[in-house]
């Protein structure tokens, strides 16, 4: 006991066994500015540090949760179950890795999507769940991003899809690659019909998933100081030997350059995107 | 060590070395040397197809990165006439990782676009090593919806290690470049035939590679992330690039077998790098063959045959 501690009368004295009692998660740590959050609060805050502003990654289920209205809600391709048909194994099987997955996020992959409505406004939003094998694109990722594309042409009802992936699922080898193709020409299809399509980048968007369906939003948004690119900042130290500038591949530094129309808030996300939403499909101003 | 050979090809250099020897000694020699040189040539190409015909992946890639192998320009010079190179993007710059323009098979226009490799350090850096920026792919978008206008057939050559990883190719938007070619490519009114010469690297690879027919040569490579790449992420370890090919699948037949290519080109024995005239006339043929199919397919069927299959990628179970 330090001298300090003597000094304290024994009735306030906290020693560790009290500390443990406290239950667990009740408070959490901004990884941006390290401020000390009740959790509840952060929650009630969509998880953006009250602080700072930082936008913590979420789930996708969260996601969903937070960005549709309660009721109703009808998911997507959740019959879908991934499938390792080359056998893969590298330090782990596949097979493995994906149980593993699904045990840690409750998902079967890594992409969810759901039927329902934003501020009264029916439409079929999709979000990637980061923690299923880093939000990679395998063949259930691409087949049930087509099939909310099918939902929403079916419907003649806008789409709106919130990545957080690291890429394509190396796994699943070159079927990964083509899940590139296959969600691109989805798009292009819905697109000929003059259905919205909104893609929302969060932290972080990267490799294939950016390189497909993430880019090709008729309005790409993002939300503040999220990691978007095709290349990583590794690789692409290794490759031109320099150190990246502050802020490189951030969500302000594609605005900047033009790959981005908006930085949203996440607090503000189903206002602004409701609000483009109804002009763009032609209803009268909330 | 003769560099035209690769490790695993050694013993054939060791022989191809004895009869260039014998041949420079021969003229002078009183014994009958072209008997000799005719058994140890006959040797030698029993060798390299007892080689050939058992590579694995691995050794498949170094094929596909030989240095001798012949890039985009090389098949275009032999294979058609009267082509003329368009350049730029029209917004910011010509990628020489890019080649592009129009030109003549059998006599039929067509739209031609590859990636191109260069030969000797100036021409590698000035090709970027067939890594293309954004520009590169909105140049060959550009073309390719030129071609659609003109009702002009589009054969991409794909040669790449993958797209540039580089901070200016971050900057005017790699990403979208990529992805914009998949979403244009996937609707344009004219057939595509898609080849696969050499290396097929990733995304930088696809954003050339969307069409109606994927033809691939037998030694070139088509995968996700290079085998390096792989072994880096997957095994945290740079040592199981060779392991990591084979668990990837990367080679010409593995992936007909997938059914992910339609049609494998065959190469000269010992590869396209030893009878590059011989090789582009394989490919010739084939493109050909496959135009002729393409051509009697009506224009919606062709767009809805290519939307089909694009939708059938993938592997999973439904409940």
């Amino acid at each position: 006991m330090s001298w300090l501690e003597k000094l304290i009368p024994s009735r306030i004295r906290i020693d560790g066994r009290q500390k443990k009692t406290v239950p667990e998660g009740l408070w959490a740590k901004c990884p941006a500015c390290d401020a000390v959050l009740y959790r509840a609060d952060l929650e009630r805050n969509l998880d953006v540090c009250p602080k700072c502003d930082h936008h913590m990654r979420i789930g996708a289920r969260r996601r969903l949760e937070t960005f549709l209205d309660e009721e109703p809600r009808e998911e997507i391709g959740a019959d879908l179950e991934p499938v390792d048909a080359l056998k893969f194994k590298d330090l782990k099987k596949y097979k493995d890795r994906l149980t593993q997955a699904q045990k840690a996020t409750g998902e079967t992959d890594a992409l969810i999507g759901m039927k329902g409505e934003l501020k009264g406004m029916l439409l079929v939003a999709a979000a990637f769940e980061f923690k299923f094998m880093g939000g990679s694109m395998g063949s259930v990722v691409g087949e049930r991003f087509v099939r909310c594309v099918d939902t929403a042409i079916e419907h003649n009802i806008p789409f709106v899809c919130f990545t957080a992936s690291g890429g394509a699922r190396m796994q699943e080898a070159l079927f990964s690659l083509m899940q590139m193709a296959k969600t691109s020409a989805a798009l292009a299809k819905m697109s000929r019909r003059g259905i919205p399509y909104i893609s929302v980048m969060t932290d972080p968007t990267m490799g294939g998933v950016s390189a497909s369906l993430a880019m090709l939003g008729d309005l790409n948004v993002a939300e503040p100081k999220a990691l978007i690119g095709f290349a990583g900042p590794r690789v692409i130290e290794q490759t031109v030997r320099q150190t990246l500038p502050e802020g490189f591949q951030r969500s302000e530094f594609l605005l900047e350059h033009g790959a981005v129309d908006m930085i949203v808030d996440r607090r503000e996300m189903r206002d602004r995107l409701a609000r483009v939403l109804t002009m763009l499909t032609g209803k009268p101003a909330a | 060590m003769n560099m035209n050979f690769l490790e695993f090809e050694q013993p054939i250099a060791e022989l191809e070395a004895k009869i260039e020897e014998l041949r420079y000694v021969g003229s002078d020699a009183e014994i009958n040397i072209t008997e000799e040189i005719s058994r140890l040539q006959t040797k030698s190409r029993e060798l390299t197809e007892s080689i050939f015909s058992k590579l694995d992946a691995w050794q498949v890639s170094q094929l596909a990165r030989h240095p001798q192998r012949p890039y985009t320009l090389d098949y275009i010079e032999r294979m058609f006439t009267d082509f003329e190179e368009l350049h730029g993007d029209r917004a910011f710059a010509d990628d020489a990782a890019i080649v592009g323009g129009v030109a003549r098979l059998d006599g039929r226009p067509v739209m031609v676009i590859g990636q191109q490799k260069g030969r000797g350090t100036t021409e590698k850096l000035k090709r970027n090593f067939a890594m293309p920026r954004p520009e590169g792919y909105r140049k060959a978008k550009r073309l390719m919806e030129m071609a659609e206008r003109f009702k002009m057939p589009i054969l991409t050559f794909i040669d790449t290690p993958g797209a540039y990883p580089g901070i200016d190719a971050e900057e005017r938007g790699q990403s979208e470049a990529i992805a914009r070619n998949l979403f244009v490519m996937a609707q344009l009114k004219t057939p595509i035939i898609c080849t696969v010469i050499g290396e097929g690297g990733s995304g930088g690879a696809l954003a050339i590679g969307v069409g109606d027919r994927l033809l691939m040569l037998e030694y070139g490579t088509y995968a996700v992330i290079s085998p390096e790449g792989c072994s880096t992420i997957l095994w945290k370890s740079a040592e199981k690039a060779s392991v990591a090919a084979e668990a990837m699948g990367i080679t010409s037949a593995r992936l007909k077998e997938l059914e992910l290519v339609d049609e494998i080109v065959k190469e000269p024995l010992g590869g396209a790098h030893r009878d590059p005239d011989g090789m582009a006339s394989n490919l010739k043929t084939a493109l050909l063959e496959n135009l002729d199919v393409l051509d009697s397919i009506p224009l919606d069927k062709l767009l809805e045959n290519r939307y089909q299959r694009l939708m059938q990628y993938g592997n999973f179970s439904e409940r």
